[in-house]
């Protein structure tokens, strides 16, 4: 749940990027820490286990800047994404005003970004929360690999997979190489922001 | 999850309250947090120095993640949390449903008088938050 200091005229909001195992959702995180400037990045937090997975989450606060007067600050947090970690993701999922799923475009890993996406639905439930109502958007990552020789997902086969219920934005996104990492963090942040707004502040 | 609106007089009390019964007995720092890690109220001496964002995030984790050890035991959640450092340690303890009281004190503090302290906290930040325990 986002948090409104009136006081200090601060809104803090929570984006979760969500998605299966290694599809590069930390990799979204440390493109952003690396990008932005001291004054906007806060100290990103991870905690993982060898070998580069996240065990728990990874944490990054930023400052946004001021919207009519708030200053508008984000949180944007990982989920491990691998099976076995559902506890784990479903606490992550608390609180949280906006979502990142973020697909991977390996043929391979096709079940895995439906079954993932059925796992948000899920863990999403069980905080009252309707898929259909908090703002979320897609990222269809690892486009980079769509003229390797490894067989990839189209942006049709994704599309129909993930997004047929949903129809959001999806955008397409090579997080190594920062392609698609702030186009997708821009539009995120300013769908979550008019939604906790209006949630909070103007229905009132 | 309904609101709960805090005014900044209530804020302002629940800070004096924290000031008066654990900074003045000598706790380095306490944060009042949510259980989505936000930071509700801060208060104590070392704040500039502490990535409070931080510790307040994993905060709220660990208390997630030991109310699942809980449930293993078949126990709902543990209402406190104590970990014990070579000079400094902290010590969790649940606030109502949704807040966690967050202490960070030196070994010149006893863990009884910041326990006392704490639960006393506690009790009037629910009765000042209206969440009180029925």
């Amino acid at each position: 749940m986002a948090l409104i200091d009136l006081s200090r005229r601060e809104i803090h909001c929570k984006i979760v990027y969500y998605g299966p195992g290694r599809c590069g959702k930390t990799t979204n995180l440390i493109y952003i820490y690396n990008a932005m400037g001291d004054k906007t990045r806060g100290k990103m937090l991870t905690i993982e286990t060898k070998g580069d997975r996240t065990l728990f989450f990874d944490l990054l606060p930023l400052n946004l800047g001021k919207v009519k007067g708030f200053d508008i600050r984000i949180q944007l947090y990982t989920v491990p994404g691998q099976t076995i970690y559902e506890a784990t993701r479903k606490l992550v999922l608390k609180g949280v005003d906006g979502i990142v799923f973020v697909a991977d475009s390996l043929k391979v890993r096709q079940t895995k970004n439906k079954e993932s996406l059925e796992d948000l639905k899920k863990n999403l439930q069980a905080y009252a929360l309707d898929i259909m109502e908090i703002p979320v958007i897609l990222q269809y990552n690892k486009r980079d690999l769509v003229n390797s020789p490894i067989p990839t997902l189209t942006i049709d086969e994704l599309q129909q997979d993930l997004n047929q219920e949903l129809q959001t934005t999806y955008f397409e996104a090579a997080a190594v190489k920062g392609i698609g990492v702030f186009e997708t963090l821009k539009e995120i942040s300013k769908r979550t922001v008019r939604y906790v707004a209006q949630k909070h502040l103007l229905g009132k | 999850m309904s609101d709960l609106v805090l005014t900044a007089p209530i804020l302002e009390e629940t800070r004096q309250h924290i000031e008066k019964q654990l900074v003045e007995a000598g706790v380095h720092t306490v944060l009042l947090i949510d259980e989505a890690g936000n930071v509700i109220a801060s208060s104590g001496r070392d704040l500039d120095k502490l990535d409070t964002t931080a510790l307040a995030a994993l905060a709220a984790a660990n208390f997630g993640a030991t109310a699942q050890i809980a449930k293993l035991i078949g126990e709902d959640d543990f209402s406190l949390l104590f970990h014990k450092g070579k000079r400094d340690s902290i010590h969790f303890s649940k606030v109502g449903d949704k807040f966690i009281l967050v202490t960070v004190f030196g070994d010149d503090v006893s863990l009884g008088l910041v326990r006392l302290r704490v639960a006393e906290v506690a009790k009037t930040i629910e009765k000042v938050f209206g969440i009180e325990k029925v």
